[in-house]
């Protein structure tokens, strides 16, 4: 009976955990927000947040968003015959990109790159006290912490994404015309004829949410972390695995929601 | 006559999970004194503060400032409370991702967001002052332009003191002021936490398992024993305390009614 039991009851206490912490951090999450609309605000904090993440992180979304471009354009030749691929490859360049690839590959390049770096620090100075230090120091560090970092994610990315569809489109076009043989002017010509304004700006909106979850995660993990140094690197862990499912999960979502009529 | 004291704790508890760390504690200090807790590691010292300071909600007891329950008071209320309450945490908690001088100067503006419409101190402002509470805690106002990492321990304790007197708090707490330094550094501390507290007319508490430290701070001494104060007294007379417990503590027999809990 038990070796029919045991697997069951470990599912449900594992679906259990997961609830659990996905109520925890939307509680979390809602606490931060309510910070937000709640003076003061800590502009000191929301800069250096905003250029960590919109600045420091351009060079790696740059290159991803170059590479993944051209990759596409080598990738989809090979799909088509000769003639169709002029206006076919530009097309799916474009979309591929501006629809998927950006907001997608960007987010995953910070979610490593920042949302580990927050969990890390916050989850510093959470082990040595430093978060306790700022509430007998009358600041909430909710408020001090966290709501600052969250509004410079969700700005944030927006802006990284804007610039990887473009340097991703041109990655497509550097192969293409450099490598495949295409005729630079219809390639761009192309390329605008398939994109449209809401493709880009579904991307965007993708982007915000993702830099919303990135930013949750890193500082949820931080936040809650305990236990010294091992409960930091945890802690940095958890962010960046939480922060890639929970990305690729509401791209579904987002995705579903505003393109499959 | 029957002053009130500035702080009286009643049947304070809190457990975590099956463990009770606090089982009942009660606790007056008188306005202007400062008292000392001694207790073995682990027995909950911390955890008491962090229930005074709001850091952690006990499940049980009364904690008054000046006669007002802290427990039971709204949030805003609270958090002025609070605002009254200085605290040298164990490893000085300095922020590493400011200067030392920034850090004083944001305990400095610290007072200032007590009241949202109180003319806040600027940070230039709060800087330049940041010297002159250094040399309070006998330290060169040069030190200001060093990050914590930078500091010694025992500066760093210094520099954690700075930053909690910045606030002219009307409390004071120190946790383990001693732990971690060598004695002389242990006495420096400890006379300048006395100057402070003398200076600011503070009342305080500190915990220390440091009996010299402790005879040094404290006017009044008791002892945290699974979860209680098993004895109040004069801290003058910790070391003849004549209650087996505190006996075996400060003298540090391995043999008496104290039964380390190895595992739990
Ligand atoms: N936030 C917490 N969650 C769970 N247990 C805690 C928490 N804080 C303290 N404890 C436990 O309470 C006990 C007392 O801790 P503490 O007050 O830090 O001891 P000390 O007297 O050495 O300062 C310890 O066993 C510790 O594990
Ligand atoms: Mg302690």
């Amino acid at each position: 009976m038990n070796f029919v039991l045991e697997p069951i009851a470990a599912v449900g206490r594992a679906t259990l955990a997961l609830i659990r912490k996905a109520g925890a951090m939307s509680l979390f999450g809602m606490a931060a927000l309510s910070h937000l609309v709640r003076p003061p605000f800590y502009w000191r904090v929301f800069f250096t947040s905003l250029i960590e993440i919109a600045y420091f992180s351009l060079p790696v979304v740059a290159l991803t968003a170059i590479f993944s471009g051209g990759v596409i354009a080598l990738q989809s030749y090979t799909g088509f015959s000769q003639y169709h691929a002029q206006s076919a490859i530009a097309s799916i360049v474009v979309l591929a990109v501006v629809r998927e690839l950006g907001p997608v590959l960007a987010g995953l390049m910070v979610a490593g790159r920042v949302g580990a770096a927050m969990a890390a620090e916050i989850g510093t100075m959470r082990v040595t006290d430093q978060v306790d230090a700022l509430w007998t120091l009358s600041t909430d560090p909710m408020k001090y912490l966290v709501a600052p970092r969250l509004l410079a994610g969700t700005l944030a990315l927006p802006f990284l994404v804007l610039i990887a569809d473009i340097l991703g489109v041109m990655g497509g076009f550097a192969v293409s015309t450099s490598k495949l043989g295409f005729a630079p002017d219809a390639y761009i010509i192309n390329t605008l004829a398939a994109v449209k304004p809401m493709d880009v700006i579904v991307g965007l909106v993708k982007a915000a949410v993702f830099g919303f979850l990135i930013a949750l995660m890193g500082c949820y993990h931080g936040y809650t972390s305990r236990g010294g140094a091992e409960g930091v690197g945890s802690a940095t862990t958890s962010a960046v695995v939480g922060a890639s499912i929970l990305l690729l999960a509401f791209d579904y979502l987002l995705t579903d929601l505003f393109f499959a009529q | 006559m029957t002053s009130q004291p500035k702080i009286r704790i009643r049947g304070l508890k809190k457990a975590f999970g099956d463990k009770k760390v606090l089982d009942g504690v009660d606790l007056d200090v008188e306005a202007g004194t400062s008292f000392v807790i001694i207790g073995g590691s682990g027995t909950g010292k911390s955890v008491l503060l962090r229930c005074i300071l709001g850091l952690i909600a006990p499940d049980e007891g009364r904690i008054e400032i000046d006669g007002e329950d802290m427990v039971t008071a709204a949030p805003r209320r609270r958090e002025e409370l609070v605002q009254q309450i200085g605290m040298l945490f164990q490893n000085g908690a300095l922020f590493d991702s400011m200067s030392v001088a920034d850090n004083i100067a944001f305990g400095l503006r610290a007072k200032g967001r007590a009241k949202a419409d109180a003319k806040r101190v600027s940070w230039s402002a709060a800087r330049l002052a940041a010297g002159d509470i250094l040399k309070q805690v006998g330290l060169d106002p040069s030190v200001g332009a060093l990050s914590p990492s930078e500091l010694s321990g025992g500066m760093q304790k210094r520099v954690g003191l700075a930053r909690a007197i910045a606030g002219t708090p009307d409390i004071m707490f120190f946790d383990e002021p001693t732990t971690g330094l060598d004695p002389i550094m242990g006495a420096v501390i400890d006379g300048l936490i006395v100057d402070c507290v003398k200076r600011l007319g503070c009342t305080a508490i500190a915990i220390t398992h440091d009996m010299a430290s402790a005879q040094r701070i404290g006017d009044k001494a008791a002892m945290l024993y699974q979860g209680r104060l098993v004895w109040q007294g004069l801290a003058a007379d910790l070391m003849n305390s004549g209650d087996p417990l505190v006996d075996q503590f400060t003298h540090g027999r391995r043999e008496g009614p104290i039964t380390m809990e190895l595992r739990r």
